[in-house]
């Protein structure tokens, strides 16, 4: 029966997943506009150019390769496989057992890589910028986010997501710094793997500022409707992701907590999840409105920074944890 | 699954507060600006000032709220309002800062934290957990400071980081349990010694040195002499 | 048990303290001298009571080392007081203090003197860190006092380097404090000398150890010890010559006392690791380096500094063997070379002032010229490199001698260092008082004017050549009040 529950809430979420990703990326571009006086375009846009996308026909370079071709593909692949593993307004789905936080990590590096090498598959010299430039913010964000999944763990015992985030849901872990800056770290590499400002203007085609956009500067028609949609998702899984770790209040639990109210809670759970992503959204168009886009060198500093959170928040658990054998006591006497 | 053991709430408000002093030392560490550094220096006198009040509360003395107020008084209100005033003064610019790369100070300063948990906590078994943590991580902050004395060249850097150096003194002796009077006592001389001392020299180094960059003073050091 | 504020014990560092307080006041700097005069002699006076006021109290500790110590602190205090009043003088004519400076300098000498009384007789670990930490800022800001820029640095060098070592003896301080917690409880109790070397045994091992480190690494940079020792030469040079003169031996047994003391706890606690090794390396080190550093010296002031590490180190050397046998020496040790040490620079700073400058260029054949000062300064100068009659020698043989029976292979190298750092002394001392003169600049100096250093001088001849058996005794007494045995 559980099983059953779980595919649908599967299903469900897939379907949430693929609807919401652009309207999360119309929400923060209508956001932006607004906040600097402009009236910006409709939140749905993104649909409408997505959907204007698949109609036309792709122009593929001759210079490039098969890669060219199925990186889109994989890249999609890759991201849905990864949205699949997120919860996102209920828990125990039917991927529960299999979403771990390092094959989550593992995929969106795959997502990545495969578009740096498309863009180095052109044999242009933007695609060689970008990629360059992605690899780069990759090789310092990686490792801050492998911290902030080991100080997760260190929590919890696991790195399965779904258990990581209903002990987190049942609120025992109570104040802990260590969480704190594990989201501020987990929230720098965000930004870095989706590319949003202070990192990657995504609005910019300014050859010296682009990251994402010069490695996918050749692609058109049904490929770039799919990168565009890839990208969207992307910032959805993050967003889930950091909700789901963080911010877990109104997530439905499992089906045997919730036993015969198990419908509404789902309901309870999308609809709080839709609003907490909304929030999120207009948080991300606030942040981006009131930053500038850092210069490319001085990005593996902000994500130095997250390092070094990740760092901190691992080692100030083992600084209550690691080597006492027994648990505290009030007031530190002996 | 196992997951760590929770603690009662002051074990988690002290965990908070120490982890915070700990991330402003790096934050201290990285400053570029003049201005940013004598901001977070005030910031973890403040966190220093809730510590102390903290401890006050959960070991039931006094005493230490009065730390707490010094603390607060001295350390975050009134020092930084002088460095400022100082700066204005002394016209100082942001000079080229560091004598090494912020990559490498910090990578420094995560190794000292690793060093100074590896050496307080096995030593420390007997003692409460409480203790034995704040002990560790107020060894952290001492040594970062130290570190930010040595990664800095103008002497009004150094002088901050050496009193950031005595947030991480005051939040060792606040943190163990009962250490009487005293603790007033070492407070009112270090904030002393902040008061006095770069008060004195900032002034003269300027005016002999046109500049408060130290490595001018290398003419007494030398082997020649 | 005394009470503790009318008893003349306290009376030892409250009246340079309240003498401090007074030339604060005062602008006129020979006002500010006779004040100093009469406050360092007030101490003195309260000081010579101690070795009958044995006894301790929640606040005050006096044992025969601390009131030997505390004695012979505040009679160095009173001689530099008195030789103060002519070179400050001098001073004050060339320009190179002003009056403004002069008054500060007053009040920093008595507070300087005041606070490390109040050190050496605390009972209480975190009373005498405070004013320790007090002493050493009226240091600082005395040593920064000439207007030149070496002066500044020397200042701010001191500042940091000893700012540091004593931020980490804070540290020290509360870690040891939460070793003795559970044996005598939250309190005073803990942070009581006397009642850690009774409860010395139940004291947790682990923590006194990292107590330990602490410690010596603060109170080891006070007293010069290699390798924390890198302000010294430059404060003892660049500051005014008394405040070297007093800071020469004093800062360096108030830090070795405390050291000693930390010392007798560990030996008492028998699972902690046992101080001597590292005590002996560092002390060694700082004899070797002392000495070779001799060499290539061009600065008179920063020569003799260089001796005092060494002379440091020696002591340190001697308090790490342990036993009657090397307390005795470290304590006769640390006497004689406090006295010698301040008659030098006090011979140092007249020739200073005569001849308008402090390298070894400027200052030749002293006895051609002045036959009073050059003669002083050649008996000082000897007896600080550990030649016969003066008393240095004997404790030097008494460590050696010490060292051979415990620790044979140490033995040479010592040897070696103190070879080294008297032969190089007495080869300076040819070039400062013998051959053709240079000019003089300043005025001449008299026998009169140099009454103190004499004084020290013949202390220092008795206790080498005729040691009184009354001192002998007092001096083993204060050896055996500190445990710990030999290696």
């Amino acid at each position: 029966m559980s099983a059953l529950a779980g595919l649908l809430a599967l299903l469900l979420h897939m379907a949430l997943m693929l609807a919401a990703a652009p309207l999360l990326i119309g929400l923060a571009r209508k956001a932006k506009a607004r906040m600097v006086g402009r009236e910006g375009p409709p939140i749905v846009q993104p649909w409408r150019d997505i959907a204007r996308l698949l109609r036309k026909q792709p122009v593929v370079a001759d210079s490039t390769s098969w890669l060219f071709r199925a990186a889109p593909t994989v890249s999609f692949a890759a991201t849905l496989a990864a949205a699949a593993l997120v919860p996102s307004f209920a828990l125990g789905m039917l991927s529960g057992d299999a979403s771990d936080l390092l094959v989550l990590a593992g995929l969106l590096a795959l997502g990545r890589a495969v578009l740096a090498l498309a863009g180095m598959d052109t044999g242009t010299s933007f695609g060689g910028i970008g990629a360059s430039r992605e690899m780069t913010f990759a090789v310092v964000a990686e490792p801050a986010l492998l911290l902030v999944v080991y100080t997760l763990a260190l929590l919890a015992g696991t790195t399965n997501l779904d258990s990581i985030a209903s002990l987190i849901a049942s609120g025992v872990l109570g104040l802990r710094i260590s969480m704190a800056m594990a989201l501020v770290a987990a929230c720098l590499v965000a930004i870095a793997e989706c590319g949003r400002v202070p990192v990657d203007n995504p609005a910019t085609h300014l050859e010296l500022t682009m990251v994402h956009e010069a490695m996918v500067l050749e692609y058109s028609g049904r490929h770039l409707a799919l990168i565009e949609l890839t990208a969207a998702l992307r910032l959805l899984v993050w967003t889930s992701l950091i909700l789901v770790i963080f911010a877990p209040f109104g997530i439905a639990p499992h089906l045997a907590e919730g036993g015969a109210w198990i419908g509404l809670l789902w309901v309870r759970g999308v609809v709080a999840w839709g609003v907490k992503v909304a929030i999120l959204g207009l948080i991300l168009a606030a942040f981006e409105t009131t930053r500038a886009k850092l210069r490319v060198f001085r990005v593996p500093e902000l994500l130095g920074a997250a390092l070094l959170l990740g760092f901190l928040a691992a080692i100030l658990l083992f600084v209550s944890q690691g080597f006492a054998a027994e648990l505290p006591t009030i007031g530190g006497l002996g | 699954m196992n997951h760590i053991g929770y603690g009662v709430m002051s074990y988690d408000v002290a965990h908070l507060l120490g982890g915070t002093m700990l991330l402003l030392s790096f934050a201290l560490l990285s400053q570029r600006r003049i201005a940013s550094t004598i901001d977070t220096y005030a910031i973890q006198a403040v966190t220093l000032a809730i510590a102390a009040c903290w401890q006050g509360w959960v070991q039931h003395e006094p005493s230490l709220y009065l730390t707490g107020a010094i603390a607060f008084g001295a350390k975050a209100v009134v020092i930084p309002l002088m460095l400022k005033r100082s700066v204005r003064l002394l016209n100082l610019h942001d000079a080229r800062e560091q004598a090494l790369s912020i990559f490498t100070a910090m990578a420094l300063g995560v190794a000292l934290v690793a060093l100074s948990i590896m050496v307080v906590l096995p030593t420390t078994m007997q003692a409460g957990a409480l203790t034995r943590e704040d002990l560790a991580l107020a060894l952290s902050v001492v040594l970062l400071g130290l570190l930010m004395m040595i990664t800095r060249r103008t002497a009004f850097t150094q002088v901050i980081g050496f009193m950031s150096l005595e947030n991480g003194l005051i939040l060792a002796a606040v943190g163990v349990a009962g250490m009487p009077l005293v603790v007033e006592l070492s407070v009112a001389v270090l904030v002393l010694v902040g008061f006095v001392v770069f008060g004195v020299f900032l002034r003269r180094m300027r005016v002999h040195f046109h500049s408060l960059d130290t490595t001018h003073l290398d003419r007494v050091g030398s082997a020649q002499r | 048990m005394m009470s503790d504020f009318l008893s003349p014990v306290a009376l030892v560092p409250a009246l340079p303290l309240a003498g401090a307080l007074l030339a604060a006041l005062v602008r006129d700097p020979r006002f500010g001298a006779y004040v100093a005069i009469a406050a360092a002699a007030g101490g003195f006076a309260a000081a010579c009571l101690l070795p009958s006021e044995i006894g301790s109290s929640l606040f005050l500790l006096v044992d025969p080392v601390s009131a030997h110590l505390a004695l012979l602190t505040a009679f160095v205090g009173l001689t530099t007081a008195i030789y103060s009043r002519r070179y400050i003088a001098r001073e004050l004519e060339t320009g190179r203090l002003d009056e403004t400076r002069v008054q500060r300098y007053h009040t920093v000498l008595l507070c300087f003197l005041g606070f490390m009384l109040l050190a050496l007789l605390s009972n209480n670990l975190g009373i005498a860190w405070v004013a320790l930490e007090a002493a050493t800022i009226s240091a600082v800001l005395g040593v920064g006092l000439p207007r030149t820029a070496e002066s500044i640095e020397a200042s701010w060098k001191f500042f940091l380097i000893c700012g540091v070592g004593i931020a980490l003896a804070l540290f020290g301080t509360v870690v040891l404090y939460l070793a003795a917690m559970p044996a005598l409880g939250p309190g005073y109790g803990a942070m009581t000398w006397t009642e850690l070397a009774q409860a010395a045994p139940q004291i947790r091992p682990t923590l006194l150890n990292l107590a330990f480190v602490f410690l010596l690494v603060g109170y080891g940079t006070k007293a010069g010890l290699v390798p924390l020792h890198s302000w010294m030469p430059d404060a003892h040079a660049e500051g005014p010559t008394p405040i070297s003169a007093v800071l020469a031996g004093s800062v360096l047994n108030v830090a070795l006392l405390l050291i000693m003391r930390l010392r007798g706890v560990m030996a008492a606690n028998g699972q902690s690791i046992d101080p001597g090794p590292p005590l002996m390396a560092l002390g060694l080190f700082s004899v070797l380096l002392g000495a070779f550093s001799l060499w290539g010296r061009r600065d008179v002031k920063r020569f003799f500094a260089f001796s005092s590490i060494e002379q440091s180190g020696l002591a340190a050397f001697a308090i790490g063997l342990g036993g009657v046998g090397g307390i005795f020496a470290a304590l006769l040790h640390m006497t004689v070379h406090t006295l010698a040490k301040s008659a030098v620079y006090q011979a140092v700073g007249r020739a200073a002032q005569r001849k308008g400058g402090q390298t070894f260029n400027d200052i030749t054949g002293l006895i051609a010229s002045d036959r009073a000062l050059g003669l002083t300064l050649a008996a000082a100068v000897i007896a600080v490199a550990g030649l016969p009659p003066f008393g240095l020698f004997a404790s030097e043989v008494l460590v050696l001698s010490e060292s051979l029976r415990h620790t044979p292979l140490l033995t040479p190298l010592l040897m070696l260092g103190l070879l080294v750092g008297g032969w190089k002394l007495l080869a300076r001392l040819i070039s400062l008082c013998l051959g053709p003169p240079t000019e003089a600049v300043g005025p001449a100096v008299n026998w009169v004017a140099l009454l103190p250093t004499w004084v020290h001088l013949a202390i220092i001849a008795v206790l080498g050549f005729a040691m009184p058996s009354a001192v002998a005794e007092w001096l083993v007494a204060a050896a055996r009040s500190i445990p710990g045995g030999a290696l």
